[in-house]
């Protein structure tokens, strides 16, 4: 047990370890369960099996290089990682992308979010017993990341968007297919709720399970759908808009008992939103360029050069340097944070003025939502935990990063 | 738009009338303000802000290693009033002599975990952490990874290793 505190064990109490490697975790996630019976006293979360240390990796990593890194970080969304870290670069250097690339950066992380949004609807579907969703899920699912592939030739890990714009422009034909595969997505939203919201067995397995008031959501950190399914309105893209989404019309779902069933609920009117926003997107979108002018190259110096003294005494074979470096990128630090399919993702970058983040701190909203699992369980059954872990929708590439 | 633009300016007078002697400066970048407070009185200036002025999410904290310079660490804290849609950043050095700084757990129970792995990448500690230990690196681990001081490969081979390489398995399990 290491140094974990459970105090003294009875003939009814006991610790059972549940992970790291269970189906029901998502992932290598290692729960301490100290349980009376069938029901949970105490529970102690364990994490770090998937430590990469991809904030120290990206402090040796250019820019435009360590934008890479961000897409292992939620393997299952990497677009909005991507275009997380971009703004977070983007606002540190003061670049504007052109209006094209940020319609097309909106109706990509909309794209991510209904795939993340339909892998977890399949995953906590299956986990308390619906296998029927998991596979319609993974149909529509498979549909987005062909998607991605015909967008920017990759499905999970994309890297698809740059500093100060995209990669690629979009073709016209695929914005036409994908218009009218969401017009054929809302419809099967349809069908996933017939599915679920008036099945006896699913409403007996969430409906009060996990319920969390708004305070106690907001002082525990969470957000994103969990906390929204609470009834406090915090959606960064109504907030704070970014990219393209002042100019779209959009609703911000909300719960109210802040159980498990209501944040399903959220989750669901949000894929159809969603769905609402890709629509409009390509709609709206205009011509032009995909990229910023100021956009750095990708093979961006890692350490600025420094100030030549003397312009003459260079022909005379003696070069004169000053101790002083011109700065490629602007020295300050910046806290940038999206709406990702799981909370709220921040990039917290500290740059020195060179071309490599000094600092680079990733705010994982699922980090957090790990967390509050003892919180959630309190006084809950044992199979109740795997209800609250496919809540809350952890990833733990993004949790351990 | 503007008037609220009004109104964080006011904040911002308001706080350094009231903390005139703490506050170290304020500084603004892309439109976003740090101020850098001393570390003394830092959970005061903190509570103040979420109980007073409605910084009522704790959106990060981290450590942040300036290395060769003194003080040494810097604890950020990025506070968001979701009512007011206000963003704050508060800063406060630590000396690399003294790590040691006051907890926020009793106003965020979300700052549990971040403090914890701020303790485990910088050796930062938090005075009044209810359990302050590793929390993505193993239990045994020497040394703190995001230091400046530590290399990209580690100093050397997990301490462990040898004794786990050596160790006879099927001995213990009786085949």
């Amino acid at each position: 047990m290491g140094q974990l505190e459970i105090e003294k064990i009875d003939e009814t109490t006991f610790v059972l370890q549940m992970g790291p490697h269970h189906p029901a975790t998502h992932g290598v996630l290692k729960l301490f369960c100290e349980l009376e019976g069938e029901r949970v006293k105490k529970i102690v979360p364990e994490v770090g099996y998937l430590h990469r240390g991809v904030e120290k990796l990206a402090e040796y990593k250019t820019y435009p290089a360590a934008m890479t890194l961000t897409d292992r970080l939620d393997y299952i969304s990497s677009m909005s990682n991507n275009i997380a870290y971009c703004l977070a670069i983007e606002r540190l250097m003061g670049i504007e992308p052109p209006v094209r690339a940020k319609f097309i950066r909106t109706m990509v992380a909309e794209l991510t979010r209904l795939s993340s949004h339909l892998l977890w609807l399949a995953t906590h579907a299956l986990d308390i017993g619906a296998m029927t969703v998991f596979l319609y899920a993974f149909r529509e699912r498979e549909q987005i990341l062909q998607f991605f592939e015909k967008i920017c030739g990759a499905r999970l890990t994309v890297s698809y968007p740059r500093i100060g714009g995209v990669r690629l422009d979009i073709k016209k034909n695929v914005l036409e297919e994908i218009y009218e595969f969401m017009k054929v997505m809302l419809k099967r939203v349809d069908e996933y709720e017939t599915l679920l919201t008036e099945n006896r067995i699913w409403i007996a397995r969430t409906k009060g399970i996990g319920v969390i008031s708004p305070e106690e959501a907001v002082s525990l950190g969470i957000t994103g759908p969990a906390l929204r399914g609470s009834g406090v309105c915090y959606d960064i893209r109504k907030h704070a808009p970014y990219d393209a989404y002042s100019e779209v019309d959009f609703e911000v779902p909300l719960g109210q008992q802040g159980d498990t069933y209501d944040r399903y609920l959220c989750r669901i009117r949000e894929m159809r939103q969603s769905a609402f926003i890709v629509k409009q997107c390509i709609e709206k979108m205009p011509e032009g360029e995909i990229l910023a002018e100021e956009s750095p190259d990708m093979d961006l110096t890692p350490q600025p050069k420094r100030i030549i003294k003397g312009g003459e005494s260079l022909w005379s074979g003696f070069v004169e340097f000053t101790d002083e470096k011109y700065e490629l990128i602007p020295k300050g630090e910046i806290y940038s944070a999206v709406e990702a399919p799981k909370g709220e993702l921040g990039f917290y970058i500290v740059s020195d003025g060179g071309g490599k983040p000094y600092r680079m701190r990733v705010r994982a909203p699922s980090f957090i939502h790990i967390s509050a699992i003892p919180k959630l369980c309190e006084g809950h059954l044992l199979a109740d935990i795997i209800a609250i872990i496919g809540t809350l929708d952890i990833v733990m590439g993004e949790a351990d990063r | 738009m503007a008037q609220e633009i009004g109104n964080f300016q006011k904040l911002i007078e308001k706080i350094r009338v009231l903390f005139a002697t703490e506050i170290i400066e304020i500084k603004e970048f892309r439109g976003q303000i740090a101020i850098l407070i001393n570390k003394q009185n830092a959970k005061k200036i903190i509570k103040y802000l979420k109980e007073q002025e409605g910084f009522n999410h704790l959106q990060d904290l981290c450590g942040v290693d300036y290395y060769p310079e003194k003080p040494r660490f810097e604890v950020v804290y990025n506070l968001y009033s979701i009512w007011r849609k206000m963003h704050l950043r508060v800063r406060v050095k630590v000396h690399e002599e003294d790590p040691e700084i006051d907890t926020v757990t009793d106003l965020w129970q979300g700052a549990n975990w971040h403090e914890r792995e701020c303790y485990d990448m910088f050796g930062i500690s938090f005075k009044g952490h209810a359990e302050l230990r590793r929390i993505l690196m193993p239990e045994d681990w020497n040394g703190h990874p995001l230091r400046k001081d530590y290399p990209l490969k580690g100093k050397e081979i997990w301490s462990g290793f040898r004794q786990l390489f050596n160790q006879n398995f099927l001995d213990d399990g009786g085949y």
